[in-house]
């Protein structure tokens, strides 16, 4: 039988090196008060006192010593009130430092991207955008081209036009790209190599019980904030959003230290973290419910009411922080903000249906290709090159990227681009279309949609349409490879992109077909000419909704996001339907979303509380011992020497032991943790006198009287846990699993007619289940 | 006396009046589309609210008297403002900070072997069985350093910290990018 030791190794037939490891671990077992867990590998379970349901009860007990005291001095009501505060002002300390960290991402970001293009004389320190800002030299046609910004061709060659020119600035477009890429890469390995990546799987483990240490600290913060500008900037297809969870969370983390109620408890710091993960998502969006409503579908596994108060509160003081910095200049909260009031009719639910099947069959796609190609990455030689992966990625999106204007264009203005509707003041390329009966006729039209009604498609929109579906095809491929890499990587703004772009194309032959098409049955009846019925930006709204509802398997937060993201609640059902689809589609492939897939890619010991077994089972097929296992190792509440106990604990490598009434009758008195039992004799035989190898171990509350010659006892009944959790050996495994994933227990002792029998594990229902799915079980490699 | 601080201090005031906010941050920015025969125009000028609209800013006004007011309904005035003290002392701490942790990661990979190298000779330093060679070949440096000159006891409590540091970006490396055994 098997009970993993508190480290979280399952010791089976551990190969040597694990073993080693694994011993390492075992002597740093016996002084865990002193807070020392180095060297302890990548991750651990948390112990079971710190499990949610204890941890509140301590917390609960805190909390009601506090409350009887206050009553006693004024002093005592002061601490009383600062102890209630304290939370609020951790969540206020948490927005406003993530808020300010968000927005100083952002500037840089903003900036070093524009530094592959050129450079401002007036000021090196403004992008593109901020050179122009005062310049009075902007026309109509060429809304950035200023004589304060020069690009790296006119620098250097002095001409701005011409093969030269252009073969100049492709040039110094890629050396730029590779070198933030280069930057990055060496970064992350050198300092802290937890932060590549998206974080969000990793915070879900975390968000579930399962510890690792050094993924939320100080150089963790520092570095992955740094490098997601570099790699942000470099070109690669990734966004900004999963990182800045990670970010937030990581704020959260080194915030808690300043709170002893926060800084002892793990129950109370995962809330904390819970509350950090909705602020990175609003700060990323500028959507705080949706931040809010993102942490409790995706990210949290244990969410209480109280939770979603305060992180509204966190959301609400980042984003608050954000707007105050400013960094898009116009009081915007995100880059693509939009304003759309265009109705939309019931026949183009239609449309929006397939934009979903879509999205759906995208998503679907991606996890498979990504995890497919993650897997490559991890069992081939492939693995053995990050840096030089990086390079060569960097590299191929570099040079396929910059002939086409929409995909050099960073991901976020990309859908800026495609979410705007066309109105008269709009001269790109994407609204190109032709003048139709003199240019005055859309004054008729103020107030409802932009005024403008449907127009034929002139060169600049053909032209666009054909590049746009080249851009579609290069970013579904190359987003594949490049999350995953090891550099800060988001997907939330590539799957978007993707989606824009194709709702983009489906929206303008929407909208040509309404014009061309006019006196069909479909479109007689709304859509006369001369009216405005199509907003293709709407389009690409829906489609970027479905895409990342497709990759991510968000329902509620995506709505919720996108409607943030628009301020029109018209579109709620355009949106809800496209979202709806594409979650249907995307399950008919896989259950899993893409962060559910990168956890079990990984091993991570996450009980997926949405995961039902295909098989019934009971709770005796899967607990321990098994028929050929060793008996169950207990210890009897009296009788047994204290050398006897030590030769126990010392031969096996339990966490914890049952202790039952006697070797015949094995009948359940309670559990006793390994690490409580050794600093118990190893303080008794220190400090207490007379207790030596043969004295009596006493777990009982009143203990027979020693004999004269013999020495005296030694009392234990205090750190055995008089209540533990048991299940009969009947009970089927579905509800087994759901005690464990409610209550976050560790183990669970089962027992027949009132007896103990066994014990089971959360590793054995991880192992059950992906023997249940009929997968190889992929456990993490130090539990096997 | 009492005038020469009161003039120093309104100088002062209006010095980092100065330094906050630049006169240049606010601007109205004016788009006027076609109309007509005239070409469409982007108008700009670093006015107050208040005056942020057509009529203040277009200028020169391309259209007569009576047509002013047709252009003026199609164009579109907003204003903006932007903090350029911000953008500045960001970028600049970026880029501080990014030299910094280049800076030391040079000095970690390159200078640091070298210097202890010249400083102890080979003789004294013993290799530790787990580490792979790059980041750890002189370990037990700061011990050796500690046993034969007296140093201050913070300058030791900064090397220990730094020697756990190091091991544990060991660690990290060693599961992230060598096993592959998190974060894929």
């Amino acid at each position: 039988m098997q009970v993993d030791a508190g480290d979280g190794v399952l010791f089976r037939s551990a190969s040597a090196s694990e073993r080693q490891t694994f011993s390492e671990l075992n002597s740093n077992q016996s002084n865990p008060s002193a807070g020392r867990r180095s060297g302890a590998g990548p991750g651990r379970l948390v112990d079971p006192l710190e499990d949610p349901l204890p941890g509140k009860s301590k917390d609960r007990d805190r909390h009601r010593e506090i409350a009887n005291k206050s009553r006693q001095s004024t002093v005592a009501l002061l601490h009383s009130v600062s102890d209630a505060f304290s939370g609020w002002l951790l969540m206020l300390l948490v927005g406003l430092m993530s808020g300010a960290l968000a927005g100083g991402i952002d500037i840089a970001a903003h900036w070093l991207t524009d530094m592959k293009e050129g450079l401002c004389l007036v000021g090196f320190w403004f992008n593109h955008e901020h050179c122009c800002w005062t310049s009075n030299e902007t026309t109509f046609q060429e809304r950035d081209r200023c004589p304060q910004w020069q690009s790296w061709a006119e620098i250097m060659t002095g001409t701005s036009e011409g093969a030269l020119a252009y073969f100049v600035n492709y040039l110094m477009f890629l050396v730029w790209a590779l070198l933030f890429a280069l930057l990055a890469v060496t970064l992350v390995r050198a300092f802290a190599p937890y932060a590549c990546g998206s974080g969000i799987p990793e915070i879900k483990t975390i968000l579930s019980g399962f510890i690792i240490r050094g993924y939320l600290g100080k150089w963790t913060l520092i570095i992955k904030t740094i490098t997601l500008v570099l790699a942000v900037s470099s070109g690669l297809s990734l966004g900004k959003e999963g990182p800045l969870v990670h970010v937030a969370c990581c704020c959260a983390n080194i915030l808690c230290h300043l709170f002893t109620k926060y800084r002892k408890n793990e129950a109370k710091r995962r809330e904390v973290l819970s509350a950090a993960a909705a602020v990175g998502v609003s700060v990323a969006f500028g959507a705080p419910i949706g931040g809010v409503l993102f942490s409790l579908e995706e990210v949290s596994y244990y969410f209480p009411l109280k939770t979603l108060w305060r992180s509204f509160f966190a959301a609400l003081v980042a984003a608050f922080t954000l707007r105050s910095i400013n960094p898009f200049g116009n009081s915007r909260l995100v880059l693509f903000y939009v304003e759309f009031h265009a109705p939309w009719h019931l026949v183009e639910l239609g449309p929006f249906i397939l934009l979903g099947i879509f999205g759906g069959l995208w998503g679907a796609l991606f996890i498979r290709a990504n995890i497919a190609w993650c897997r490559i990455r991890k069992s081939t030689r492939l693995g053995h090159y990050p840096v030089t992966e990086v390079l060569v990625v960097t590299a191929l999106t570099g040079m396929l990227a910059y002939p086409n204007s929409y995909t050099r264009m960073g991901g976020a203005e990309l859908i800026s681009e495609l979410f705007n509707d066309c109105s008269l003041l709009d001269s790109s390329q994407l609204c190109g279309y032709k003048q139709v009966g003199g240019a005055s006729n859309s004054t008729s039209g103020a107030g409802v949609g932009n005024g403008l009604a449907d127009r034929p498609a002139g060169v600049g929109l053909y032209a666009a349409l054909w590049q746009l579906a080249l851009a579609l095809v290069f970013k579904m491929m190359i987003t594949v490879i490049t999350f995953g890499m090891k550099v800060p990587s988001g997907l939330f703004i590539p799957s978007m992109a993707v989606g824009a772009i194709a709702g983009r194309l489906l929206g303008v032959g929407m909208e040509q077909l309404a014009y061309y098409n006019h006196d069909s049955a479909i479109f007689r009846g709304w859509c006369s000419p001369g009216a405005d019925c199509i907003t293709p930006g709407l389009y690409a709204m829906v489609g970027a909704a479905a895409c990342l509802g497709g990759v991510t398997r968000m329902t509620v937060s995506l709505v919720v996001i996108m409607f943030e993201l628009t301020g029109g609640l018209e579109y709620i059902v355009p949106l809800m339907a496209a979202t709806m689809t594409s979650k249907w589609v995307a399950d008919a492939f896989g259950r899993e979303g893409i962060y559910e897939a990168h956890i079990r890619l990984n091993g991570y010991p996450f009980l997926e509380p949405k995961e039902e077994f295909q098989h019934s089972s009971l709770t005796a097929d899967v607990m321990r011992p098994r028929r050929s296992d060793p008996p169950l190792a207990v210890l009897t509440q009296e009788g047994m020497t204290v050398e006897e106990v030590e030769a126990l604990v010392e031969s096996t490598h339990y966490s914890g032991f049952p202790v039952v009434v006697s070797q015949d009758s094995h009948r359940l008195v309670g559990f006793v943790l390994r690490r409580d039992l050794l600093i118990s004799i190893d303080n008794a035989r220190k400090r207490q006198e007379g207790v030596v190898g043969a004295s009596q171990v006493v777990f009982t509350e009143h203990s027979p009287a020693p004999a004269d010659d013999a020495p005296p006892p030694l009392r234990l009944r205090g750190i055995v846990d008089l209540s533990p959790f048991t299940v009969t050996d009947h009970t089927p495994m579905d509800i087994t699993v759901d005690i464990f994933r409610k209550l976050g227990l560790r183990q669970c002792l089962v027992t027949h007619n009132g007896k103990l029998l066994g014990i089971i594990t959360k590793k054995d229902i991880l192992k059950h289940m992906a023997n249940d799915c009929q997968q190889r079980p992929r456990l993490h490699p130090l539990q096997l | 006396m009492y005038t020469c601080i009161h003039v120093s201090l309104k100088n002062a005031k209006s010095l980092i009046c100065d330094l906050l906010q630049n006169s240049e941050d606010i601007r109205c920015k004016c788009i006027c589309p076609p109309y007509r025969d005239i070409e469409g125009q982007i108008y700009k000028q670093n006015v107050s609210l208040k005056d942020c609209n057509c009529l203040h800013v277009v200028e020169p006004m391309p259209v007569d008297g009576k047509d002013v007011e047709a252009y003026c309904l199609r164009c579109e005035c907003k204003f903006e403002e932007r903090s350029s003290a911000t953008i500045k002392v960001t970028i600049i701490m970026y880029l501080s900070i990014l030299g910094l942790l280049l800076l030391y990661m040079v000095y970690l990979t390159l200078l640091e072997p070298m210097l202890k190298r010249r400083l102890f000779g080979h003789s004294q330093l013993i290799q530790s069985d787990d580490d792979v060679g790059d980041q750890q070949p002189f370990a037990n440096a700061h011990n050796v350093l500690s046993h034969s000159h007296s140093r201050p006891n913070m300058l030791n409590k900064v090397e220990h910290a730094q020697q756990r540091w190091r091991r544990q970006v060991q660690e990290q490396r060693k599961s992230v990018f060598d096993r592959h055994v998190v974060l894929s």
